[in-house]
This record gives C-alpha cells, sequence and structure tokens, in this order.
C-alpha cells in the first residue's frame, strides 16, 4: 500500500489539474493582498506624526481616506468577481472530458466499504469487486455513483473533486489518469462509527496491463488446490458466510457483503482499514468488531481449526 | 389438514377463528363450493379430530438468561433488523406483515412468543415451510434476530426499539397491540 498521503497539490488527471491551477491562482492573488495589507500596517505603525500635526479631522484628510477605502472595496470586489469567474471557469472545464467509448463503473457506497461494478453489455462480463478500482491510464472513465443506506461523498484528491453518493438518486463524475500509479481515495462525508475507514485504491495501470486485469477479475475463483483449502472452502460454504458474500464459481452469490471471488488480489481488506496480510485476515476473520468496531460484519464464531483453513482458502482466491 | 397453515386457506382461518388451530382431520370435501362454514359445522358436530396441538416447547433457563441480554439492548435489536432485511425474511414475512409466512407484528404467536420459542423457530425451522437456519446464522445473529421479532410483535421496551425501516411500514403502535397470547 502507497504510504504517499492524499494530496489535491499532486495530481495525475485532468480534472484535479483544473482545481490545483485554481488553487494556486486563488493562493496566489491572496498572498499579494495579505503582504500588501501587512505592509500598510507596518507603515501605519511605524509613521509618526509631525509636532504641527492637529488630531482635528480635515475636510481635505477626510477626502483622502474616504478615496483610500473607496478604493479598498472596489479592489476586494474586482478581485472577488474574478475568483468567482475562475471559479466558474473551473467548473465548467470539469466537464470537459474526451469521452468517447468511455468505460463505466458503478460505485455503491455502503457502510463502510466500496462496491465497484465494471458494466458490460454483457451480464457474464460484468465484474464485481470491493474497495480497489482499477482504470487504465490515459481513457476516462464515468464513475455512476449510488449510495445504499446513509449519504457518502468519493474523492481522490489526485484525481478529481469530491462528488456525494446519495441514496436513492444516481450521481456521476468522470476521473481519468494521466500517469501510473497509486491513488488513495477515502470517503469524504461522514457517515457513521467507521467512516474513516471507508478508503480505497485507485490504481492506474497501461491499458493492456489494465484490460489482463479485467480478464483476470471475470474469471470464478480458482479451485482449492489442497486438502486444507478445500475444508477452508467447505466451511465457507456450510456456515454463515454464505448469508452475505459472493464467491463467483461457488454456491455462494448473496450481495450483502463484499464480493470475495478475488479477494487475495486485493491489497487491503475491510475498505483500507488493514494489509491484505494472512495474519490481519485471520484477525479480521476472527473478531471484526476487534479491527473495525461496528463493521457490519457478525462475528462467525469458527473454531480455530476451521478459521486457519477457512483464512488458507481466502488466501488463496487469487 | 388444517395445522398451522391457518393463516394461508379460507377453511384454516375459520377455524382458527373457533380456536381451532391443531392438525385437524375427519374432513373430507375440501374442494366443494364453500368449505368454511362446512369444515366449522363438521369441527362444531365433533365430525373432525384433532391430530396434533401446536404450541410452545417448554423453557430454557440459560437461554432465557442470554435473551434477556438482548431484549434490552437497541443495538442488538436493530442489528436483528438488519440481518432481518439481509436475509430476506421480508419475502415470505413481508415486513412483519405477513404474506407466504405468518404476520409477526400481530399478537398471534403460533410457536410461542418467548425468546427461546422464536430461537427455535429460526434454528429448528418448522413445517409448511419455515426453513432452518441452523449454521447459517451464528448463535450471536439468532438471538440478535429474536429481538427484533420480540420487537415486532411489542414485547419490548419502547426505548429499545430500532428506528423505522426504510420500507413500507404498516405496523401499529406497540401499545395498542393486544397482550401476546398462544394460539390454542
Amino acid at each position: 500500500m502507497s504510504e504517499k498521503l492524499n494530496s489535491a497539490l499532486d495530481t495525475a488527471g485532468p480534472q484535479a489539474g483544473r482545481i490545483e491551477d485554481l488553487w494556486w491562482l486563488l493562493f496566489g492573488f491572496c498572498a499579494v493582498v495579505f503582504v500588501a495589507v501587512m505592509a500598510v500596517l507596518v507603515a501605519a505603525l511605524v509613521r509618526r506624526r509631525t509636532p504641527d500635526e492637529s488630531m482635528e479631522p480635515t475636510y481635505a484628510g477626510q477626502r483622502t481616506a474616504l478615496r483610500y477605502v473607496g478604493a479598498g472595496v472596489l479592489a476586494t470586489g474586482a478581485i472577488l468577481l474574478g475568483f468567482l469567474i475562475a471559479s466558474v471557469t473551473t467548473d465548467r472545464g470539469l466537464d470537459e472530458i474526451e469521452t468517447g467509448g468511455a468505460r463505466v463503473l458503478t460505485i455503491t457506497g455502503r457502510q463502510w466499504w466500496w462496491e465497484i461494478r465494471y458494466e458490460d453489455a454483457r451480464p457474464d462480463r460484468v465484474v464485481v469487486t470491493a474497495n480497489e478500482i482499477h482504470v487504465p491510464v490515459g481513457q476516462p472513465v464515468l464513475l455512476r455513483l449510488r449510495a445504499s443506506d446513509v449519504i457518502h461523498s468519493f474523492w481522490v484528491p489526485s484525481l478529481a473533486g469530491k462528488r456525494d453518493l446519495i441514496p436513492g438518486r444516481d450521481t456521476g463524475l468522470w476521473i481519468q489518469a494521466n500517469r501510473p500509479g497509486t491513488f488513495q481515495g477515502q470517503c469524504a462525508e461522514f457517515c457513521g462509527y467507521q467512516h474513516a475507514h471507508m478508503r480505497f485504491l485507485v490504481i492506474a495501470q497501461p491499458p493492456a496491463e489494465f484490460d489482463a486485469w479485467l480478464e483476470g477479475q471475470r474469471a470464478s475463483a480458482p479451485e482449492p488446490a489442497t486438502d486444507e483449502e478445500r475444508r477452508g472452502r467447505e466451511v465457507f460454504l456450510a456456515g454463515s458466510c454464505v448469508m452475505c458474500h459472493t464467491i463467483r464459481g461457488t454456491a455462494a452469490g448473496s450481495i450483502v457483503g463484499p464480493d470475495l471471488t478475488h479477494l487475495a488480489s486485493r491489497q487491503t481488506i475491510a475498505a483500507g482499514a488493514r494489509p491484505n496480510t494472512r495474519d490481519h485476515l485471520a484477525a479480521w476473520v476472527a473478531d471484526p468488531q476487534r479491527t473495525k468496531p461496528g463493521a457490519r460484519m457478525p462475528v462467525p464464531e469458527l473454531p480455530p481449526a476451521d478459521l486457519q483453513a477457512l483464512v488458507t482458502y481466502l488466501r488463496s482466491l487469487r | 389438514m388444517i395445522g398451522d397453515d391457518f393463516y394461508s386457506s379460507a377453511p384454516a382461518r375459520a377455524l382458527a377463528a373457533r380456536g381451532r388451530t391443531g392438525n385437524v382431520c375427519g374432513y373430507g370435501d375440501y374442494a366443494q363450493d364453500s368449505p368454511p362454514a362446512e369444515i366449522v359445522r363438521a369441527d362444531a358436530a365433533s365430525r373432525t379430530a384433532v391430530l396434533s396441538e401446536l404450541r410452545a416447547g417448554p423453557g430454557n433457563p440459560t437461554e432465557r438468561k442470554r435473551a434477556s441480554l438482548y431484549d434490552d439492548n437497541a443495538w442488538a435489536v436493530s442489528e436483528g433488523q438488519r440481518w432481518f432485511q439481509a436475509f430476506n425474511c421480508n419475502g415470505c414475512h413481508a415486513n412483519g406483515g405477513g404474506c407466504i409466512g405468518p404476520a409477526l407484528m400481530d399478537d398471534v404467536w403460533i410457536y410461542g412468543f418467548e425468546p427461546e420459542n422464536i430461537r427455535a423457530t429460526i434454528i429448528e425451522g418448522r413445517p409448511n415451510g419455515m426453513p432452518s437456519f441452523r449454521g447459517r446464522v451464528t448463535e450471536q445473529q439468532a438471538w440478535e434476530f429474536v429481538a427484533y421479532v420480540r420487537s415486532l410483535g411489542g414485547l419490548l421496551r419502547k426505548d429499545v426499539e430500532p428506528g423505522r425501516s426504510d420500507s413500507t411500514n404498516a405496523r401499529l403502535a406497540p401499545q395498542s397491540l393486544q397482550k401476546p397470547r398462544q394460539s390454542e
């Protein structure tokens, strides 16, 4: 998992680039105004009255003061109007993207994870995964954003601005990555107890690599190769896991929790709460509430040997 | 022939209105024009025989104790509500209103309203369609289910009841429900 922090000033896409330009414009103007105001303040503090200068206000003096205030108000108004125009222009610019043949993803915000669905005209080619969005470099992707429970907000600072996910209403967002890389995303609208652990990754790959990844995700889950993995699959299918999870290629097909078909290919578990290692996965399955208190997954109450077999099986789902 | 399907057929409802919800035999022509009246007459004339009465099993003190931990816990009740929706209990019980399966928000409990009765219903299943969820729900989930089902029937304290569900809910206010009764 990339340790690089989210930054809207380290951009990798056209939309985020526009927002960054606007940010620097505002920063530049505000810096100039700040310096000017401070300079005037210092000048006023340093300047001393001459001995013969009277405290009484004069007509001419008041006229001068009025002129300065008027000029200040006009300058402020002009700058704010300029900012408004720049902001509206940037906002309009966010929609200007070459959209021909764009891939459509449906992203559903859930407490507290992201369901990612790669749409396809053929239902058997639709791919469902979680918390990890792969995109081809240099190609626009349309994200159709939905929420299943409360309002969430989709934010990848390096790629685009925020967009809310609202229950009962589809919203949309274009993103495009101009260079390969792993970009962090985060829910940006407080959505409950584990809002802070509702993260995801956007992984931009060269188109050929992306296509290979997508083809791999379309496949059913690999058959268990060892006895331990076979036992793990039995535990999965005989227990309470199947009530919520899908593993394509098995009888498990519920859509309450994340699709686990290719769980081991993902970098994190529990929506970015932990790296996807055997130890973290075992701890998560043994007691999700310890890793992520309030998470929607119940404690599966498995005997230790079953738990180990189950984790071995889940780790085999590449 | 009647048994616990008294929710789903006219003769059964007619018998249930007379307080007869056991498995009854001895009535021959189910297909005639107005079976309800006929079967009620047959029952009144003792031309039917009760095969088995359906009623709640005896309670278990350990289970009763565990159930009380969930009955008084608003979190557990709302978790039960979440499982109820996620596992498609609505498919038969229709938000507690009853459809293919019996209503849960009324005051009639075929297999008993005590927590251990409801748990047995969920874990063991019941005749005429209620599937067994043994192994499919964990022990904790089962008790959360129990707490929620009891809240549907207005058996829990008002302050632990879950919030309104997002789906249509025509339930009466809990205090307007009658005292629960075991069907005869």
